[in-house]
């Protein structure tokens, strides 16, 4: 499949997720869509010159675009014009000979406490540079510059943001089921430099990033008392959202990362509050006597999804951010809990239960067009990558710990993610700058 | 010899006597020791003779301290069950309850925290709320029994702190449950 085929095919799969098609697609031809699938692209990633880093920096690019699944690197044993750099021109006839459709060249220098990329994307069939760029960063930063490049790469080819530079929060957990020690962790979204940032001394869950920051909001259970907690990654500042009477859980961000929605649980009823950071003044969005957990924004913070059992079982429903409006949006059986709104504003992921089984899925925000994307004993708890396309959650099977596992929003593609310890809860980070 | 079980508790007790000489050597070192002597080898079994029988000991469990944080988990009972996504009282939870609260008013300086628990089944936030909603239950039945609600704390464990292990309806059956944990005034 050429590029452009490639590229129409991607948008007509993933539907109006892309609002439209990309530019590029236009001259498509040869179009193919086969049960709403893509055919992973061929691409030819050879290692970058400059020596060790130029292959590491390939390496890392090629596993990227190989874990999306929308890209298929090809080996490079199969590889004939060697010692590509983006200088010259490639020899087309040999890429067109292993079939691959795009190919990637690169060269690594480094100069002082400066890594520089010099980097090219080529259309083999058409023969033409889809990419000339340099990047630049210090040595020690080289797998960022692989994440950027990456997702140069990828918003070049589909059309659509990329989500490679990004990083993930979650609980990381340790010892036997029952006596479980959860610490925050962060990692690259490709599972590399894992790290923790609490002690294990509480209880820790639900991280959740601002989608502005490099900040995340989390709940800390201990024996007696349940806080939430703002988290500043980079000052490495942490307070208390402050005291409130009863129990409170489930903090989200808004868009604008100005505000945090979250839950107070008094005398056995849970109702949404929404507190403005600067002035940390709360109020409260609901008062019926159901339990309503699990806010979250819409993109344009207009609107919040939230669970609720007002109705018996735990639904989804929509309100104003001022609270008001509520609406019931799920309607299949089963309990439906943990939305998520996408950062395009076009799906609400959701955790459903049903038959003794668990699913990770997404529906519009009126409700229509729930798609299940997984079916598993326990699957839970889903995070979106900040370009829409793809949703990390925690997976257990009985007796096991959970593990962090992805599927893309078409449900095609599901893997485990690169992360081999025991974790539950991610939140994706936005672009990083 | 057919007597040898005799012969051999002959030498043991003659053994005896003679770490009862050294004792009694020991404890008066004024005065001159003792010679030992050891019993002579009997050829013919010793009369037997019943040894006088000492009086019969009867033994029974006191229990734990009355009023102590040991005596309410083994005599009252310190956890009460619920169904799966109810925060209901059942049936066979009241009883518990019931002694729950007698207690707590025999005990009027104990205070307590009540932990709701919920089963694996369920997602993590929707089950924090669930856990209050049962921790709740039990709070409100004990306040309905008399107990000032002042002596009663509660929080959720959501699925955090399963009582079990294990996966299956029995784990989670255990896992579904109200727990009344005594925090100050217990003996």
């Amino acid at each position: 499949m050429r590029i452009n085929a490639f590229i129409a095919a991607l948008a007509l799969a993933l539907g109006a997720l892309v609002g439209g098609l990309p530019a590029q697609a236009q001259e498509g031809v040869g179009v193919s869509v086969t049960r709403g699938d893509v055919q992973p692209l061929p691409i030819a990633v050879p290692a970058f010159g400059g020596g060790q880093v130029g292959a590491d920096i390939a390496q890392v690019v090629a596993a990227n675009l190989q874990r999306s699944g929308l890209f298929r690197p090809l080996d490079p044993a199969s590889f004939i014009e060697k010692d590509l750099t983006p200088a010259v021109q490639p020899r087309f006839a040999d890429w067109k000979q292993i079939n691959a459709q795009a190919l990637v060249s690169g060269m690594v220098r480094v100069e002082g406490n400066q890594l520089r990329v010099d980097l090219r994307l080529w259309d083999v069939q058409y023969e033409r540079q889809m990419i000339g760029q340099q990047f630049t960063s210090s040595p020690e930063n080289w797998r960022r510059v692989a994440h950027k490049i990456s997702d140069a790469v990828y918003e070049r080819l589909t059309g659509e943001k990329g989500y490679f530079d990004t990083r993930v929060v979650f609980v990381a957990e340790s010892g036997a089921r029952g006596k479980t020690i959860k610490r925050l962790a962060i990692m690259d979204q490709d599972g590399a430099n894992p790290s923790y940032l609490t002690s294990g001394d509480s209880i820790v869950m639900t991280p959740r990033f601002s989608p502005t920051s490099q900040e995340i909001t989390y709940m800390a259970l201990r024996p007696d008392s349940a806080t939430v907690y703002l988290y500043n990654l980079q000052s490495g500042r942490r307070e208390s959202l402050g005291a409130f009477q009863g129990m409170v859980f489930a903090p989200r961000f808004s868009p604008d990362g100005a505000k945090v929605v979250f839950s107070v649980e008094r005398g056995g009823n849970t109702d949404l509050y929404l507190m403005d950071l600067a002035s940390r003044s709360s109020r409260r969005l609901t008062t019926d006597p159901g339990i309503d957990v699990s806010g979250s924004f819409s993109p344009d913070g207009a609107r919040i999804a939230f669970t609720s059992d007002r109705a018996g079982s735990a639904q989804i429903y929509v309100m104003g951010a001022d609270g008001g409006g509520a609406r019931r949006i799920s309607g299949g059986g089963g309990s439906y809990t943990t939305p998520v709104w996408s950062p395009t504003g076009e799906f609400i992921a959701f955790t459903k239960q049903t038959g003794g089984e668990f699913h990770i899925g997404v529906m519009r925000p009126d409700g229509s067009d729930e798609r299940l994307l997984t079916t598993s004993y326990l699957d839970e708890g889903p995070t979106w990558a900040p370009n829409g396309r793809v949703l990390m959650f925690s997976r257990e099977t009985p007796g096991g710990p959970p593990k962090l596992w992805s599927v893309d929003v078409t449900g095609r593609i599901l893997q485990p993610m690169p992360y081999p310890g025991a974790g539950s809860d991610p939140a994706w980070s936005p672009l990083l700058n | 010899m057919v007597r040898s079980l005799n012969g051999r508790t002959i030498v043991r007790l003659a053994l005896v006597g003679v770490a009862a000489a050294s004792l009694a050597a020991c404890a008066k070192k004024d005065k001159p020791a003792f010679p030992v002597t050891q019993a002579p080898p009997q050829t013919q079994a010793p009369q037997t003779q019943m040894p006088p029988t000492q009086g019969p000991v009867s033994q029974a469990p006191v229990g734990a301290l009355p009023g102590s944080a040991q005596d309410f988990i083994v005599n009252v009972g310190d956890r009460v069950y619920f169904d799966t996504d109810s925060h209901d009282v059942r049936a066979d939870a009241q009883p518990i309850l019931d002694a729950q609260s007698a207690w707590l008013r025999q005990y009027p300086a104990v205070n307590v925290r009540i932990e709701g628990n919920a089963d694996e089944r369920g997602t993590r936030e929707y089950n924090l709320a669930l856990g209050a909603r049962r921790a709740n239950a039990v709070r409100d039945y004990l306040v309905g029994r008399g107990i000032e609600s002042a002596r009663i704390a509660t929080i959720s464990f959501g699925k955090e702190q399963p009582l079990d292990a294990g996966s299956g309806e029995d784990a989670w059956a255990r896992n579904r449950n109200g727990h009344t944990a005594i925090v100050s005034g217990a003996r």
